[in-house]
Order: C-alpha cells, then structure tokens, then sequence
C-alpha cells in the first residue's frame, strides 16, 4: 500500500489528521488575497460613501443627525432585501465578498435569505423562524453584549 | 464463502446485467461538458413543482421510469426498488416511492448512493432473491445547499475547495442473467453489461474537518477501496479501461491520483472523476461537482452508453461520498469518508 | 474630506471582513456576530467613538456600526438610571431592527429562491 498512507496509520489520529491536512494543501488553490480585498474595499468604501450622502441629504433637508442615521440604515436595509428577494445580491457579493457581507446590508440580506428559503415550511416557522436563522444569534450576541455595557456603564458613573 | 475474494470484495458468478438506464441533470449540469450523454435535461431546475424537494422527488422518478420503459421490462416484473438522496429521511426517495408501489428499500451512503445501491441490487439477484431491480440516486443543488450549507440567495462566497451540488439523477435496471446473450436495443446491436465484483468500502476518516474540502475528505476512502479491490481480484490496475471515482471534484482527484501513485499505481490514462467532469472552469464551480446525483447520472449516462456501444469494456465505478450530518461539523466532528467500487464488463456473458 | 474619510474607513473595515472570509474557516454567521461584538466592545472601550467622528458613515454602516449603536445606547442609558442602561441598546437600534424583521417577512412573502446557473 502507499508508504504515504502507511506512514499516516501509524501515527495517533490528531497527528494523522494534521499532517494530512498539510499534505491536502498543496493541492487547494487560494483565494485571490489581494483582488478580493480590493473589491471588498472598493464595494465597501462606496456603500459607505453613498450612505453618508444620503445622510447629508436629509441632514440638509432639516432631520437630526440621528434620524437621519436610522433612515439611512433603514433605506439600506431595505435595499439590500429588496435585492435579496430578486436575486441579485448574491450575484453582487460573490463579486464583491466583505464589501457588501460586512456593511449593514450583508445583516440584512442573512435575515432575508433564509426566510425565501423556507417559505414553502409556513409563515410561522418557515418565514417567522428562519427570518433570525442567522440574525439571531448577532441580535443575541449583540444585544447581550450591549446589555452588560450598560450595566457596567451605570455602576461607573 | 465461495462469493466473496480476499478481505472485502464479492463476486457475482450469475452476472446481473444493466439492462436499462436513465440520467436526468438540471441546467447547469446540461451545459458542461457532459451535456450530450444525458437522457434529459431540464430547462427549469423546478422541473414544474412546487418545492425543490418535489422537484428532485419528480427528477429521480422519471430516471426511474425511462431506465424502466427502456429495459423492455413492465413495472410489476420489478422485484424491488432500492434508492437514496442527500436529503433527511430520504425524502426525495421515499415520496417518489409512495406512488410507484414497488417494494422499496431506501438508502443512504450520501454520494456513494449510486454505487451502493448497485451492490445491494446484485446481490440480492445474485442470491436469487429478485430477478428485477431498479436502482438509482438523485441530488438537487436547491434542496441540499440549504440543507447542508447556506441559504440560495445568502450572499456569501464560496472558497476556492468547494464543490457545488449536481442537480441530478440517475436510474438504472439490473436484471438476472438469464435471458441469452442477444441483446438488440433500438434495433441495434449493442453490448451486454454485466456486474462481475463490488467492494464495499470502509469508512476512512482522515480528519478533514473542513466542509469546503469534501474532495479531501474522501480521496483517502476511494484510494483505499480502489486499492483492496485490486488486490482482493488480484487485478492489475491496467485490466480496466475506466477507473471512475464518484464526486472527489477537481481537488480530490489530484489528491486520489496521488496517492495511487504513491501506492505504485500509474492510472493517468485511465483514472477520472465524475465530479471532475461534470462542469466547465467557466461555470465557476470551483471544486466541480458532487452530491448523489453527480456519479449517479454519469454511469448511467456516460458510462452506460459508452459501454453498450462497446468503446469500453471494463469500468470500475466508485461512488464516494462524505459521511457527514448538518449537525456533526458544528460538533467540531471531523468528515468520515466512504466509497463502494462495482465492477461492470461486456466480456464473458455466459 | 468627510466622504475621503467615510470611503477609507468604511473600505478598510471591510478588508478586515474579507481576510476573515479568505484566511480563516469562520462561516458567515460567526463572522457577522464577531464584528457586531467587537464594535460594541471597542465602543465600550471607548476606542470606537473617535472612528466614528473621523469617518461618520464609513464606520457606523459597517457591522461594527451596530455593535457601536447598542453599546452607544446603553451607555448614554446608563446615565438615567438602571433600567434605561439595560434597554438603552435595543431602543437605539430599534428603528433598524423593525425595519429589516417587517421588510424582511413582507420580501419573503413576495419572493421565491431561484436556482443558480
């Protein structure tokens, strides 16, 4: 039999295991580092970019700064579902990876994405649930996170 | 045990032959390279239905039927039914069943599917317990990427060392061997295919904990079930024209060749992988494909078709499939890999 | 400036999100909850604020953007007393929230998955 393979049964399985992973990289090509942080910078800055205009528009057209946030994140929210459901978003990020998953939108599109997915399973389980398959866990993690601040927050004051 | 050779492999001395045969492959699948040995392919991945589920369950009944209509044989001469899919409790499978009232053996061995099936189906005519079997896989890309992965329209990116889920089916007929040699399909003349060995094969597991290394994870099992059944026929890896592992994709081929070589075997000319081959590099699957479906539509397209018309005369087929749960991996489990070898010829019908 | 800023900051964020992505095995939801996490801890740590008035959008439309608004929330809570420390988060990031849950279940309504070609 192959000495390699051999070789690998001898040793304990956690040491079989590593070395075969090292041996299986040498046949896995990589990521494209460099044009896929590019894209990602590029994608990312401009939603950035264009979310600041937005907000600069409403700022000038007489909202607070803060309202004028929400209906920034709200807009982009919505944007980004809306392209969910048709289709398109995934079409973007494959293209453009962090650029569009690390913004707000990439938090929107993980709500949607599941919830189209498992329509067919109802509106209460199907949609109702699967609309926090994945947000959950940040709304959880985020909101417990948030929670434990304030309290730290409180007793230092 | 006078039908079983060395430590794993069976012999099959009544020769169940293939005598009928059906792939179907969604669109994507019918625009790679393999387009023209596929019986159907769909011009809408929801072949009509409502949900994915019913889409693939509809796929692997109509290979089922045409491999069926095209044996020459009726429903009611079919002695059992044995199929499998990726998906819990087999649900493509057993809801195509319930309409068909065959008796039914479900199975499971992920995309080993094809290979096991054909196994099991042998030897149950080989033991005298059937003379009639039809067999076959199905995969969907729509129903196992949400169940495995992610959602369709998450938008995440898949790396370099994934491979993308055939949507596929593949059905088969096998039959005893007890009707002569004539075989006239069409009114032509073509080869008679006979099932002479099948291996089936240990679980390897090699620690891959990756689910994006799939190939990886199962090029281990395939070397080492490709190496027992050589050894337990005491062939040399030369008596087949074909040596044709199920869905190890792109990477897991490169790694299986590999290793064979590494065991002293040169298999260049003779070696593929039906995942391998399913698509095009401009079709951005990455690793190329995988799932039930992937081996099951090419045996019994490609190979199938290659056979009866005789350019090729002896194939070893070995499904390989990627033992995992959609629960295991988040258990920090590592991928426990499988393959089942069948060996098929068109020389020494008796 | 502040759009040469929003652009830089807001880019580099997500380099760091793609490198993520490239390097490492993490799946999309832990990636996500990772930069929601870190946002509102470094706005805890009170490193997240100042990025935020260098860059304004270009650091609050990231995920840790989100993080930075429920940690924001709880604190400015925090100074009325107990119980606004404690809903302070979910209250400014509500807006948000509403949105993307009401959206969201209207969008899956309408919608169905497609295959990919």
């Amino acid at each position: 039999m192959a000495s390699k393979e051999k070789e690998l049964n001898n040793k304990p399985k956690k040491e079989v295991a590593k070395k075969y992973e090292q041996y299986v990289k040498q046949f896995t090509p990589r990521p494209k580092y460099f044009s896929n942080s590019l894209k990602a910078f590029l994608v990312g800055g401009l939603i950035c970019m264009a979310a600041l205009y937005i907000q600069n528009m409403l700022v000038d057209k007489g909202l607070s700064e803060k309202s004028a946030g929400a209906y920034v994140t709200v807009i982009l929210i919505c944007l980004a579902q809306l392209l969910t459901g048709l289709g398109v978003f995934d079409t973007i990020s494959k293209f453009a990876g962090a650029g569009v998953i690390v913004p707000i939108t990439g938090f929107a599109n993980s709500m949607v994405a599941p919830a189209i997915e498992y329509k067919k399973e109802g509106p209460v389980l199907g949609i109702g649930a699967k609309l926090f398959s994945i947000a959950g866990p940040v709304l959880v993690c985020g909101i417990s996170v948030s929670v434990i601040i304030g309290i730290i927050s409180y007793f230092m004051r | 045990m006078k039908n079983k050779l060395g430590k794993q492999t069976f012999q099959f001395p009544l020769k169940p032959r293939i005598i009928g045969s059906c792939s179907i492959v969604g669109e994507k699948e019918g625009k790679g390279p393999m387009a023209k040995w596929f019986d159907i392919i769909l011009e809408d991945d929801t072949f009509g239905e409502k949900t994915w589920e019913k889409s693939e369950s509809k796929m692997l009944k109509q290979a089922l039927l045409l491999a069926l209509q095209r044996s020459g044989l009726e429903k009611d001469q079919i002695d059992s039914m044995l199929t499998g899919d990726l998906i819990n409790q087999l649900m493509p499978s057993s809801f195509m069943a319930r309409d068909l009232s065959i008796p039914f053996l479900g199975i499971y061995g992920a995309c080993s599917t094809m290979t096991e099936s054909m196994i099991l189906g042998s030897m149950m005519i080989d033991g005298l317990y059937a003379s009639n079997i039809l067999i076959g896989a199905s995969s969907h890309y729509c129903t196992a990427e949400r169940q495995f992965r992610m959602p369709l329209e998450h938008g995440n990116q898949r790396p370099p060392s994934a491979q993308w889920t055939s949507t596929a089916a593949g059905g088969m007929v096998l039959s005893a061997n007890d009707k002569g040699d004539a075989a006239v399909t069409q009114g032509q003349d073509v080869k008679e295919i006979y099932i002479t060995h099948a291996t089936p094969g240990k679980i390897i597991d090699a620690g891959i904990k990756d689910v994006n290394q799939m190939g990886a994870a199962m090029a281990p099992a395939a070397v080492d079930t490709i190496v027992r059944h050589l050894m337990d026929t005491q062939r040399a890896p030369e008596f087949y024209d074909l040596i044709l592992t199920g869905d190890l994709g792109l990477i897991g081929k490169q790694i299986a060749m590999d290793l064979l070589n590494g065991a002293g075997m040169d298999v260049a000319n003779i070696y593929d992988d039906c995942g391998a081959m399913m698509y095009f590099e401009s079709q951005d699957t990455h690793g190329g494909g995988s799932g039930c479906g992937c081996s099951a539509s090419i045996f019994s397209g490609y190979v199938y078709k290659e056979m009866r018309s005789g350019k090729i005369k002896n194939a070893l087929l070995v499904s390989t499939g990627a033992l995992l749960s959609t629960i295991s991996p988040q258990q920090g489990e590592s991928i426990p890999g499988i393959a089942h070898a069948v060996a098929v010829t068109t020389e020494g019908g008796n | 400036m502040e759009y040469f800023y929003a652009f830089i900051i807001g880019g580099a964020i997500c380099v760091i999100g793609q490198i993520l992505i490239d390097t490492t095995k993490l799946t999309a939801p832990r990636i996500l909850v990772i930069f929601v996490v870190a946002g509102a801890i470094l706005t805890g740590l009170g490193i997240y604020e100042p990025l935020v008035k260098l860059a304004n959008n270009g650091a609050t439309v990231p995920l840790p953007g989100f993080g930075y608004a429920l940690a924001k929330g709880a604190m400015d809570g925090a100074k009325d007393g107990f119980l606004a420390a404690v809903s302070g988060g979910i209250k400014d990031t509500a807006a948000g929230v509403a949105a993307a849950v009401t959206f969201g279940y209207a969008i899956a309504l309408v919608f169905s998955p497609k295959s990919k070609r």
